[in-house]
């Protein structure tokens, strides 16, 4: 029997449908991806079969839990169900845990609630599942409460609330979307350990298509509310027949292959859907069929012109630009501390014209703090930054003012970047007035910027909330190239978009760079995206760089451990090579930079340093390694902060 | 904790010292005890009423910054001085605190139980009726000022003791559980009213938090939730709210007392100022500064002991 089948699910919100005829079957054991981008219903889904939609959802259709009816049942018979039999892990282990009560509390609290075990009984127990799922030293952490746990423990935590009754199914939500690569790695080892320890039926709900490939058995892609294509993990990766699925996979970065294909337009708003197929909009393949009926799921697709996939694009022009010689930014030793931490701690680099340097690492190593040093325009606390050949720490007023128009930003999340109570053209006129341009030519500018990023100029009279998310990072872009800065910073620039989204913007980024000439500092920690961004990459761990070079060397031939433990994390969307492939799994979660150990400070996870000798570990231990050239087989330009880096290139 | 505690006492200390200075030197210049020997016949002569104004340090023909001193120098001997009719107002104020903290004390507490859990209810059933009803309400009680509020109750309160012919109410005499029913009632009703309003804001935004989400995925019961995860957790701004809300509850009681012939704290004030009784006044100040930064200290002692977040930050 299945362990869990959805029949016919339907859910709305007023009149507003999210979830519209959802089936599925999942067999114990099984792991089943539902795929889509956000506002698809796949979360919508999830919660559904839980039935802890809010109460002015509607739900029709059917649940069955072992063949049992779900839906409609009341909160206590429900009660009974959830957390003993079907069990959910939720996206943002930050937000998820009860903040006053203590880690083993909580999930000592999931043990009693079905009843039958003492408090002491169930403290116990709650050791155990702690330690089930990696945390360690779990006497201790179980009297810690969720706030002194980081994103990766408070996901294992998670876990081990899900897996305490040995449920038949676990519905797992986006369950390694907030967190670090490297961290991401670890939590789904442990997913795959909870379902072998529990035999427990995963319906894994992510919009990652590499965290799929991985784990997933049979995939479900959503779109508009709908399942648009179903079938084996192999089937979807390698056949897809939808042409959504088709642009969902070429539109993913990779780390090698062709550039992203972005899907043009974006998902219709579900309280407006067109009549046809909801997809037709945006498909390359559409009939006169696609816009009157929409098709139905038969075998494999919800699609009346079944596709094929084009293989990727291969990559353009293998020549990269010769560096220009004309330096917009330097960086000499910059260090910034925050109290006690250290959140930047000795860092160079330069930014030339034209060109787009890369600051990558996980959350706490110190890019974004370095980013807002350079925004600031004034003295560091240590080291000096050099915008265009002015030191900006001896900058009058004036100056200081004048070098601004120099310099821009765009933001990672573009629908809090932008003031919602102003209209497009104030939003984009606001820098120029601002510096004084007068009246007549900020009108002919706005729509020149406009222009600029592929939008029409009527976008200039309406409000940010009515454009989608690609549409406003749009406006975020053509806001900071409002001056004709010289350096844009942008914050992790596209990972607030739906990968299908995200290509459109890179592309955007790519060809503004070409015919302006503008040189990008970016921020992200995505290594795949960087990789198509990017013509050089800077590596930071806990507030140093550990690799700095062209993108070709550093993805080419990582010298560092942990660039390559982070090349390795990152999940990969093709079954065969996902599962196939050994990973780098680093122990232990990024230490804050309040901790940063003498002599290298990576040591502590790094799985070079396990297999040095005694007499070459003492050096990691004493010495911290500086920048040097990465040396023979190594880029030219690449610079490694490890002493044993040449044993790893070869 | 011992050490944030302490410093958070000698803070107060200061603060005390500055409001209640400043309180002095306000009624000390607003204030005319001389006034009281206007009506007197036959009038005794200047002289005389200089000596006696002099004698409870109350002259105002002594520079301000000279009575000022003489007070301080009293007050650091834990002598307040004496009120119009010689008596000294340390004994008086050992008096009534009693009697005013008493009501201050039950309607607080009560009012804040109450408050917090109509203001819960109200948020679990946010836009039914239920909630409407304790929104209509609390909105009714904040609208009407406290005095009107003890009026309106008093002349209620009347009419029972008419109907039933008994005298199930009272507003005259000291002690007694009758005496205490209406003004404690008019605190709490005001008390419930402010409390429920914040309680439903901070539940509002909790009921739909992920963690509440997650102890129902576990298997609780919505009620259980509710309780043990998303009340438990928007209760803690209320401390603050509790601690900022004593000085208007403070000034709600002066009214209060006055009205049901109390005979605590804020009856002696305005009873004070009607005599241009300076000692009196600044006396209750004290008490006024002291009892709100008691309030603050504790506060953040339950703050503390509700929230880990707080306890670590620290």
């Amino acid at each position: 029997m299945n362990a869990l089948e959805v029949g016919d699910l339907r859910v709305r919100f007023g009149e507003v449908p999210a979830v519209r005829g959802v089936g599925f079957a999942v067999a114990p054991g099984e792991v089943l991806g539902l795929v889509g981008e956000s506002g698809s219903g796949k979360s919508v889904t999830g919660l559904a079969v839980m039935g802890l939609l809010p109460a002015r959802a509607t739900v029709t259709g059917s649940v069955r839990l072992r063949g049992a009816e779900l839906l409609g049942g009341t909160d206590r018979e429900l009660s009974r169900v959830r957390g003993r039999d079907l069990a959910m892990i939720f996206q943002d282990p930050q937000s998820a845990l009860t903040p006053v009560h203590r880690i083993g509390d909580q999930i000592a609290e999931a043990v009693r609630a079905h009843g039958g075990t003492t408090r002491s009984r169930a403290w116990r127990r709650a050791l155990d599942l702690l330690d089930l799922v990696g945390v360690p030293d779990a006497a201790r952490a179980a009297r810690a409460y969720p706030h002194q746990f980081s994103g990766g423990m408070r996901q294992r935590v998670m876990i081990a609330m899900a897996v305490a009754h040995d449920p038949a199914v676990i519905i797992a939500d986006e369950p390694t979307t907030a967190l670090d690569v490297t961290v991401q790695a670890q939590v789904l080892e442990v997913l795959k350990t909870a379902r072998q320890a529990t035999g427990a039926a995963i319906l894994m709900i992510t919009h990652d298509l590499g965290v799929v490939a991985g784990l997933a058995d049979r995939v479900l892609v959503m779109y508009a509310g709908r399942v648009v294509e179903s079938g084996t993990a192999e089937e979807v990766f390698y056949r897809p027949r939808m042409p959504y699925t088709i642009g969902l996979l070429a539109a993913t970065p990779l780390l090698d292959g062709g550039p992203p294909v972005p899907i043009p337009g974006g998902p219709p708003p579900s309280g407006a859907l067109p009549p046809g197929c909801p997809f037709e909009p945006r498909c390359r393949y559409a009939s006169a069929p696609c816009r009157t009926t929409e098709p139905s799921l038969t075998e494999r697709a919800a699609c009346h012109n079944p596709q094929r996939p084009q293989p990727r694009p291969a990559e353009g022009p293998g020549v990269r630009r010769t560096r220009s010689a004309d330096v917009i930014l330097q960086v000499t030793g910059l260090r910034r501390a925050y109290g006690a931490v250290q959140a930047v701690d000795g860092v160079d680099f330069e930014v030339r014209a034209g060109e787009t340097l890369a600051l990558v690492g996980e959350s706490g190593c110190g890019k974004t703090t370095t980013l807002m040093e350079i925004l600031a325009l004034a003295a560091p606390q240590a080291g000096r930054i050099v915008v265009l050949g002015r030191d900006v720490s001896a900058l009058p007023r004036q100056a200081r003012q004048e070098l601004r128009r120099d310099l821009q930003i765009v933001f990672q999340d573009p629908a809090a970047a932008l003031d919602p109570r102003m209209r497009i053209a104030d939003l984009l006129a606001e820098p120029l007035r601002a510096h004084g341009v007068a009246e007549p030519e900020v009108e002919r500018r706005v729509c020149e910027l406009l222009g600029l990023v592929g939008l029409d100029p009527d976008f200039a009279g309406r409000f940010p909330r009515g454009l989608s998310g690609g549409q406003r990072q749009r406006i975020g872009i053509a806001r900071a190239l409002a001056l004709r800065p010289r350096l844009i910073v942008l914050d992790e620039p596209v990972s607030a978009l739906d990968v299908s989204v995200q290509a459109g913007i890179m592309d955007l980024l790519a060809t503004l760079q070409l015919n302006l000439g503008v040189a990008y500092l970016i921020v992200a920690h995505d290594l795949a995206v960087v990789r198509h961004l990017a013509d050089r990459v800077a590596v930071m761990y806990l507030g140093r760089i550990a690799e700095i070079g062209s993108v070709e060397a550093v993805y080419g031939t990582p010298a560092h451990p942990y660039t390559r433990a982070l090349l390795s994390a990152i999940p990969v969307p093709d079954p065969r090579l996902e599962r196939g492939r050994s990973r780098v799994l680093l122990p232990g979660d990024p230490p804050g930079p309040a901790r940063a150990p003498a002599g290298c400070r990576f040591r502590a996870r790094c799985p070079l340093h396990t297999e040095l000798g005694a007499a070459d570990r003492e050096r990691c231990a004493a010495e911290e390694p500086r920048l040097r050239p990465a040396g023979a087989g190594a880029g030219a330009d690449q610079s490694v902060a490890c002493h044993y880096s040449e044993g790893l290139i070869r | 904790m011992a050490r944030f505690v302490l410093r958070r006492a000698v803070g107060s200390v200061v603060l005390v010292v500055v409001a209640v200075s400043l309180a002095y030197l306000l009624a000390a210049t607003a204030l005319h005890p001389r006034a009281n020997f206007e009506g007197r016949s036959p009038r005794p002569p200047e002289r005389v009423i200089d000596a006696r104004l002099t004698e409870l340090n109350l002259n105002d023909r002594t520079p301000l910054p000279d009575r000022y001193a003489v007070w301080v120098t009293g007050l650091l001997r834990g002598d307040l001085g004496r009120d119009f009719d010689g008596d000294p107002v340390a004994g008086e104020l050992g008096r009534r605190i009693w009697v005013s903290l008493r009501l201050l004390l039950i309607g607080t507490v009560l009012g804040g139980v109450l408050g917090v859990a109509l203001g819960a209810c109200s948020a679990v059933r946010q836009y039914r009726l239920s909630d409407r009803l304790i929104t209509l309400a609390s909105f009714v009680v904040l609208a009407v000022p406290v005095f009107v509020l003890a009026v309106l109750l008093q002349m209620g309160a009347q009419k029972v003791n008419d109907a039933t012919g008994t005298r199930i109410f009272q507003w005259a005499g000291q002690d007694g559980l009758s005496h205490l029913v209406l003004p404690t009632v008019t605190i709490v009703l005001a008390q419930v009213a402010v409390y429920s309003r914040y309680q439903r804001s901070m539940m509002l935004d909790v009921l739909s938090a992920d963690f509440v989400r997650t102890a129902r995925a576990k298997g609780l019961r919505r009620g259980t939730a509710l309780r043990r995860h998303a009340l438990r957790t928007a209760v803690i701004p209320m401390t603050t709210y509790f601690a900022y809300n004593l000085g208007l509850l403070l000034l709600g009681a002066v009214f209060i007392e006055k009205i049901f012939g109390w005979h605590g704290m804020g009856e002696w004030l305005i009873d004070s100022i009607g005599r241009g009784d300076v000692n009196a006044v600044a006396a209750f100040d004290l008490f006024a500064a002291g009892l709100v930064l008691v309030a603050g200290l504790l506060a953040d002692l339950a703050q503390a002991a509700l929230d880990p977040r707080v306890r670590v930050s620290r």
